[in-house]
């Protein structure tokens, strides 16, 4: 199983297994991450699982869909390594997959 | 103080339909909402997405489903309080009282809480020290358009809402257009008006550039800016206006003394009931095991708790399940003609 790294905004580490397939949302929800509400439930319908990824790992993944980009719009700071974490789905390539959580997602 | 049978509590498609519901076996109701208009996250959220899972309806948008709904429930005159939310509830005997922050007051001896996931509220910059001008110099959403005449203005989004106001704005004052990234999310024809008002020096574009620090200390006098690259920029600006659409919150609710788990009410689903005695709650905002959050779970949740209301608002006199093909008594609620 891959192995993400939720990391808070003061800087707390979590290491969790989440079984592939599962978004990275749903490996926080599922581990009772903080930083993480996922209001929508993962329809992308709100923008409250935002997550900063990595840089290095950021540029590695696919780039970022506009439906999802204008979701990121009305996070909460924004910047150019957001991610939705519901859009972000496990794989082995992603094992060691670090995110971090904003302040706040409301 | 508004004497009724129930208050539902937001006006999206689920307490549209419960409207119906009480309306049908014979109870009033007042439906209140902090949204300026009915419909809910339909409206607010996704009004021109197609929705594809309402029975026998193939395919509607967010606002047709509203308005048919709106048609549905027309029979009973239903009144609406919007822009308002219920800021206080208290119990006297079997009634609830409720407040809202327009100072409505209501009594009833039910609350249908449709909810959703919680009022709409804008969200604000992130900035701590723009608190200070909220109000002032920092807005939200215009409600007076003169305010702006001849001044400047930065706006900061990317949305429509942001794109329509750097339009209209742009006739009388100075506006400089912030985003973080350089796509906008607009209408083509509108994206085409904002570019030939760029080229014409109307409206100055700034992109992918965020909000680094205000200027001033009894007045707003500046801004700073910065570039995704870290370059610092700063621009005389006599008004912020910040469009970075919606985020719903719970408020108050989260008070009342209900069981509430992630942001939803545990209820029971013979009646909806939460456990609070007369306050039920339907749609998005309620769980239990199963739970949907589907438009169609929250019709029939709808269904159910408006039975619940009756036993509540009506002591003494039985309930009797009548289906509207057949029954004289709805078809004369609904107001059909013999």
């Amino acid at each position: 199983m891959p192995k993400i790294i939720y990391i808070s905004h003061d800087n707390k580490k979590n290491i969790v297994e989440v079984p592939l397939g599962l978004t990275v949302m749903e490996g926080a929800l599922q581990n009772n991450i903080e930083g993480i509400d996922a209001d929508c439930g993962g329809s992308m319908a709100c923008a409250t699982c935002h997550v900063y990824v990595a840089e290095n790992w950021f540029n590695k993944m696919d780039k970022v869909q506009d439906a999802e980009q204008d979701m990121l719009d009305m996070a909460y700071e924004p910047k150019k390594n957001s991610r939705l974490s519901c859009q972000i789905i496990t794989s082995n390539e992603l094992d060691g997959l670090e995110v971090t959580t904003p302040v706040k997602q409301t | 103080m508004i004497k009724t049978d129930a208050i539902i509590i937001g006006a999206g498609p689920t307490g549209l339909f419960a409207v119906h519901q009480l309306g049908i076996i014979g109870l009033q109701c007042e439906v209140i909402d902090n949204l300026d208009r009915a419909g809910g996250q339909c409206i607010e959220l996704y009004p021109d997405k197609p929705i594809y899972d309402i029975p026998a309806i193939s395919k509607c948008t967010g606002e047709e489903l509203t308005n048919g709904l709106l048609k549905q429930i027309k029979p009973f005159k239903t009144n609406f309080y919007l822009s308002q939310r219920v800021e206080e509830i208290k119990q006297e005997n079997n009634l609830w009282i409720l407040k809202t922050n327009k100072g409505n007051l209501f009594s009833a001896p039910n609350i249908i809480i449709a909810g959703g996931v919680g009022s709409f509220e804008p969200r604000k910059l992130v900035l701590k020290e723009s608190e200070k001008f909220e109000g002032s110099q920092i807005f939200y959403s215009v409600t007076n358009k003169a305010l702006f005449k001849n001044k400047k203005i930065s706006i900061f989004g990317g949305g429509d809402t942001a794109l329509d106001w750097a339009l209209e704005l742009s006739k009388e004052n100075e506006i400089t257009l912030i985003h973080r990234r350089n796509d906008f999310r607009g209408a083509a024809h509108t994206l085409s008006e904002i570019k030939k008002k760029e080229k014409d020096g109307k409206i100055i574009i700034k992109t992918p550039y965020n909000l680094k620090s205000l200027a001033g200390d009894k007045t707003m006098t500046g801004i700073e800016i910065e570039h995704e690259e870290g370059k610092l920029e700063k621009i005389k600006t006599d008004y912020i206006l910040g469009f970075f659409g919606l985020i719903m919150k719970l408020g108050p609710i989260a008070d009342w003394g209900l069981n509430i788990n992630n942001k939803t009410i545990s209820v029971n689903t013979e009646t909806f009931q939460t456990n609070k005695e007369g306050i039920f709650a339907i749609g998005d905002i309620c769980t239990y095991p199963g739970k949907l959050k589907l438009i169609l779970s929250g019709f029939h949740e709808g269904a159910l708790a408006a039975r619940a209301c009756f036993k509540r608002a009506k002591p003494n006199e039985t309930y009797r399940f009548e289906f509207t093909t057949a029954s004289k008594k709805i078809h004369d609620r609904l107001g059909l003609k013999k």
